[in-house]
């Protein structure tokens, strides 16, 4: 009869379980619902990383200078700035009046204090070389240097100097970035590095942090002290946690949520068709790829052969037909739409399907694998279904097109990278790309010899070369010139597969007004409003 | 439904389907691995032999349902002998040797029972990688204790039973005793509850899809074929319904079965 | 008494012991680690964070780090929340998580019993087939099959309930989430119930309190319900660990911040400490739980005597 007792135990918990607790109080009437794929692993925005982070903190904080809604920098903090002719020192003025969400006057310090503890390594901020081109950036992170010989200075109040070391021409968009964001002196001093908790975190942005329960919701209210209070119409903004995007997509439909993070690809045709008018497309600085392992057989020192895989693999229908969602097929690493940019193309984009597959097919030929002797390799994805349907999709056609016998290995996110890192058992693997900042050096700088983000291992003198000269050039005709250069090297070696560029995609309720499409995937609450009623 | 019908109707219907999964697939002129950009989620249609119609990459879903019911019929077996191997051979030796080892045995029983298995299994699958073996090895270890706690008892009341007294009496080796006189009698209740069993270790195996941590691509099980159906539920009704309902079907017969099983064992006991 | 308990909580030390040493290995061995990402860190940071974090310790350092802290009640900071501990994560987290499964096994046994009594005394009738044809399709179903069905036409069509857990107050954002999650159960104890109620109703002594005039509402009640209740009781304790693992899904799709989603996200995302966190307190918490049954019952029964 034990187990009698542990009923009337359970029983009893679940009546007092339902009866105790309360509950939290819904937000304002004019409270905006959006949502979020996953939590922010903090709100400080110096130890964030992930872009839902950036989301939010965008809403909470504000740089020296913003994007609007269709992704122009405008003012922000910051009223206007110039720039030195050598390009090597920018000054930014501060409006006049800024506060913090607490009443706390906002002053140029504080935009010292924030760039310097990102630099700081004992932030260990994961942007830290955010700033990298800063006048001893790179020697304090390495712990060489103090923190204090930062090439950034307050003159006066509203006055914020950067001292760079090298021509950077997107300077100006990376203080739009979190990282770059002021921080609250008094509160890191009473706080530490907890600071960005609810209750504790001050902010400068239009919202300030009301309240945040790990895995479900980010309640945002007015930040009354914002400068621009006067022209930020939402009073409230929750961030709806929602890990499954079928599950996003069923609570907008059911009406509780005014903005979706994506739209999921399995329903995406049918949404099109339900929702038109409220389906936002928009494309993405963001490149989807499969990279080979450049340190070990068949790809080491094999070009022909990575030439002939990706020959094979149909772009057109995977974008059309797998993805769907109106990815541009991808012939290139930098997606188009980057400022003052003009991707160059693979050799083969200008061919047809079947001239693709004949020239594949010889050079598969000539790299020595045939019917009877066919290529076998493993390609690893991590799971995830459209990352699923993709590897599916390209077994087949590598099978159909060449008869290589590829295996697929679904591996989860964590243990993907590790192998990617490790660079010991993988040879084909899936892997993307998404652009910090507006300018081509954020994809190609990823390729650079030794770089911690260059999955396939790619080396190459030549690129090495051009990406160095690049940098060192004052001329953005003449920089661009030399980029698009190191990219066509880059392509002709065929380190890597570029498979699709990135589209945004959201629902956005037709109560909404404000909502801008733009290449950054940025959308302030602060830009929003809801439709006044008839 | 009197016992024995009861048992004969879902043993057929099972073996039916299981007859369907092993030679549909040589019927049907698809393949489970081809995709067909071009023709994506059609409905079932007799005219091009997709009977179940595609999926969302053209694969016709016949001959992958097919597959899938292999795939989970063999998991969910392989995992039940796996919980029998276990679960038999801790039970008997408890029951057999009693006393303290036995006390301390089921103690230890007692203390696994407390346990979040499915945390422990997430945590096996996520550190041991996709491994095809590993998934029946841990399903099954989630389900020994059952089939260990109830050896033991039958064992137990064995053990004092005349004839076994009289075997040991009469000088027959301890190895003898339990091969001879104990085990046969064990195999009727061990059938009912492996037949018990299977259908928990395919409810595992297709929680265990949901979460993305079943069968590789392209290979497939009915678990995870039924949670891509969900995804489809409102534009292509049938990629969730044909796969749901085989799903429901084999779970059905195997719970029918163990019932109808487990009652011709009691009243053969009780006579 | 006294003594009882203490060797029972002793006893369960190796367990525990055992139970966390084991986990501890699992998620260390897992490929990967916390703070692996497709933007790679600069080795400089990637250094700084593993001092930080302490990971950069030889692991058997690492465990000892790990139980001296748990020793004072102490379960790590969460890697992947990084301004919250484990212990504030699973204090927030369980809440959640115990109000679901308890009202869930509440409705379970409440609708389960209902109906397989009903089944049982109607047995053989239209009204005693549709049960038990519920109660099969029941078990059959998946719990990620029925959420899904249900939001698509509870809330998304018909709008009556919240689809979602955070966008709803009270107890309505809780309706979907337990129905989902008792329906197996139901189903389960329903048949259960109808099996061990059809014996029982055929006893000699049932047949006796009829013959003393009773009615059946009285005979059930009083006579019937409790020996029929038996199989039911001893399904306790896998109904319990079926809503667990449930708990898992139905948190995932309606979004209930409770410790089955933290501990699948935490596996997934190498949240070592939580994840370890969580097991143990788990494990504890059942641990604890059976004791404080054993000891109840013998505070109610004397004739138990404790060994």
């Amino acid at each position: 009869m034990k187990m009698l007792r542990t009923l009337w135990l359970t029983l009893i918990l679940a009546v007092v379980a339902a009866c105790g607790g309360a509950d939290e109080a819904a937000g304002p009437p004019n409270t905006l619902e959006r949502g979020i794929s996953s939590d922010p692993e903090t709100l400080d925005q110096h130890r964030s990383r992930s872009i839902q982070a950036a989301d939010v903190i965008r809403d909470l904080g504000e740089g020296l200078v913003g994007y609007s809604a269709t992704g122009e920098l405008i003012p922000a903090a910051a009223q206007s700035w110039e720039v030195s002719e050598d390009g090597l020192k920018y000054t930014f003025h501060l409006r006049d009046g800024l506060r913090w969400s607490n009443g706390d006057a906002l002053t140029a310090s504080h935009f010292v204090a924030g760039m310097r503890r990102l630099v700081d390594p004992s932030t260990a901020a994961f942007y830290a070389e955010m700033l990298g081109d800063l006048e001893n950036a790179a020697g304090i992170t390495s712990g060489e240097i103090p923190v204090s010989m930062l090439g950034v200075a307050a003159p006066d109040e509203r006055t914020v100097v950067l001292r760079l070391v090298q021509q950077t021409p997107y300077l100006v968009s990376l203080m739009t970035h979190p990282s770059t964001f002021p921080i609250h002196p008094g509160s890191i001093a009473e706080h530490g590095d907890s600071f960005a908790r609810p209750g504790k975190l001050v902010s400068n942005g239009a919202y300030r942090l009301e309240a945040w329960v790990p895995g479900s919701v980010i309640s945002l209210r007015r930040n009354e002290y914002y400068w621009n209070n006067a022209g930020t119409a939402i009073d409230a903004v929750n961030y709806h946690v929602i890990v499954q995007d079928s599950a996003e997509l069923n609570r907008y439909r059911a009406g509780e949520l005014h903005t979706t993070s994506t739209v999921p690809p399995d329903s995406f045709a049918q949404v099109r068709e339900e929702y038109g008018e409220q389906l936002h497309v928009a494309p993405y600085l963001g490149v989807y790829y499969y990279g080979y392992n450049l340190t070990r057989p068949p790809f080491k020192d094999n070009a022909p052969l990575r030439q002939a895989l990706s020959m094979a693999v149909d772009r057109e229908q995977l974008a059309l037909r797998v993805t769907g969602r109106g990815e541009a097929p991808a012939y290139s690493w930098v997606p188009g739409g980057v400022n003052n940019y003009e991707p160059p193309l693979s050799s083969f984009a200008a061919l047809s399907k079947e001239e693709r597959e004949q020239v594949a097919r010889r050079l598969y030929k000539e790299a020595g694998y045939s019917a009877e002797n066919p290529l076998k390799i493993e390609v690893r994805y991590n799971t995830n279904d459209t990352n699923k349907k993709i590897a599916v999709a390209i077994q087949s056609m590598w099978r159909e097109v060449l008869g290589v016998e590829a295996t697929l290995i679904n591996e989860e996110f964590q243990v993907l990278l590790a192998n990617m890192r490790d660079a010991e058992i993988t040879q084909v693997f899936r892997s993307s790309w998404m652009g910090d900042y507006n300018d081509a050096h954020t994809f190609l700088s990823v390729l650079q010899s030794g770089s911690a983000t260059n999955m396939p291992r790619y080396e190459n003198e030549e690129f090495d070369a051009l990406m160095a000269l690049a940098a060192d050039q004052v001329d953005p005709e003449q920089r661009k010139l030399y980029l698009e250069e190191a990219e066509r090297v880059m392509l002709a070696d065929y380190p890597l597969i570029p498979i699709y560029f990135f589209v945004s995609k959201h629902l956005v309720s037709p109560q909404i007004e404000g909502w801008g499409d733009n290449v950054l995937d940025y959308h302030y609450s602060q830009q929003l409003s809801f439709k006044a009623v008839q | 439904m009197s016992g024995n019908r009861s048992i004969r109707v879902t043993a057929g219907i099972l073996l039916a389907v299981a007859t369907a999964a092993l030679v549909g697939p040589w019927i049907s002129p698809h393949d489970y691995a081809t995709t067909n950009l071009e023709n994506i989620l059609s409905a079932p249609s007799l005219s091009n032999m997709h009977l179940f119609g595609t999926d969302d990459l053209g694969r016709d879903l016949f001959v992958r349902t097919m597959l899938g019911i292999r795939i989970t019929l063999l998991v969910a077996i392989v995992a039940s002998l796996v919980s029998l191997v276990i679960g038999v051979s801790y039970g008997a030796i408890a029951g057999f040797v009693g006393g303290r080892l036995d006390a301390a045995m089921m103690r230890f029983v007692d203390t696994l029972y407390a346990l979040p298995f499915i945390f422990l299994v997430i945590l096996l699958m996520v550190a041991f990688e996709r491994n095809f073996l590993l998934i029946f090895v841990a399903i099954g270890a989630i389900n020994w204790l059952d089939m260990a706690r109830i050896v033991r008892g039958q064992t137990l009341s064995l053990r004092e039973r005349e004839f076994v007294e009289a075997a040991r009496l009469t000088g027959v080796s301890t190895l003898k005793i339990v091969f001879r006189h104990i085990a046969p009698n064990l195999i009727g209740i061990v059938v009912v509850y492996v037949t018990l069993t299977i259908p928990q270790a395919i409810l595992v195996e297709s929680f265990l899809s949901f979460l993305g941590l079943g069968v590789q691509e392209p290979q497939t099980s009915l678990g995870a074929l039924v949670d891509a159906g969900v995804k489809h539920m409102e534009g292509a009704s049938w990629a969730l319904l044909i796969p749901a309902t085989l799903l429901a079907l084999i779970l059905l017969c195997f719970n029918f079965l163990g019932d109808g099983l487990r009652d011709l064992f009691d009243a053969r006991h009780s006579s | 008494m006294l003594r009882y308990t203490v060797l029972r909580i002793l006893g369960a030390i190796p367990t525990l012991l055992l139970v966390i040493a084991l986990a501890f290995l699992m998620v260390h061995a897992a490929p990967g680690g916390p703070f692996d990402d497709e933007r790679a860190l600069p080795a400089d940071v990637e250094a700084n964070i593993a001092a930080a974090y302490h990971l950069d310790e030889p692991l058997p350092q690492q465990f000892l780090r790990y139980m001296s802290g748990l020793l004072q009640g102490d379960l790590g900071p969460s890697y992947r929340y990084r301004d919250y501990t484990v212990g504030e994560l699973i204090g927030t987290a369980f809440p959640y998580s115990l109000k679901l499964g308890a009202m869930a096994m509440a409705l379970a046994l409440l609708l389960g019993v209902s109906a397989g009594t009903v089944a049982a005394l109607r047995q053989g009738t239209a009204l005693d087939k549709v049960v038990m044809g519920f109660s099969m399709t029941g078990i059959s179903i998946p719990v990620f099959v029925i959420a899904p069905v249900l939001v698509l036409f509870l809330a998304v069509k018909l709008q009556w309930l919240p689809a979602g857990w955070s966008s709803a107050t009270g107890m309505s954002r809780y309706l979907l989430p337990v129905i989902t999650l008792a329906l197996p159960q139901i189903a389960y104890i329903a048949r259960l119930t109808r099996a061990s109620m059809i014996d029982v109703l055929g006893r000699d002594f049932i047949r006796t309190a009829h013959a003393q005039g009773l009615g059946t509402a009285t005979v059930v009640r009083v006579h019937a319900l409790k020996p029929a209740m038996l199989p039911v009781l001893s399904y306790m304790g896998p109904a319990i660990a079926a809503i667990l693992t449930g708990s898992v899904v139905v948190e995932e799709i309606f979004g209930i911040p409770g410790l089955g989603q933290f501990f699948v996200r935490g596996a997934l995302n190498r949240d070592y400490t939580l994840v370890l966190g969580i097991v143990v307190f788990y494990a504890s918490l059942i641990v604890l739980l059976n004791l404080l049954v054993d000891i109840l019952y013998g505070a109610i029964d004397p004739r138990v005597r404790y060994r």
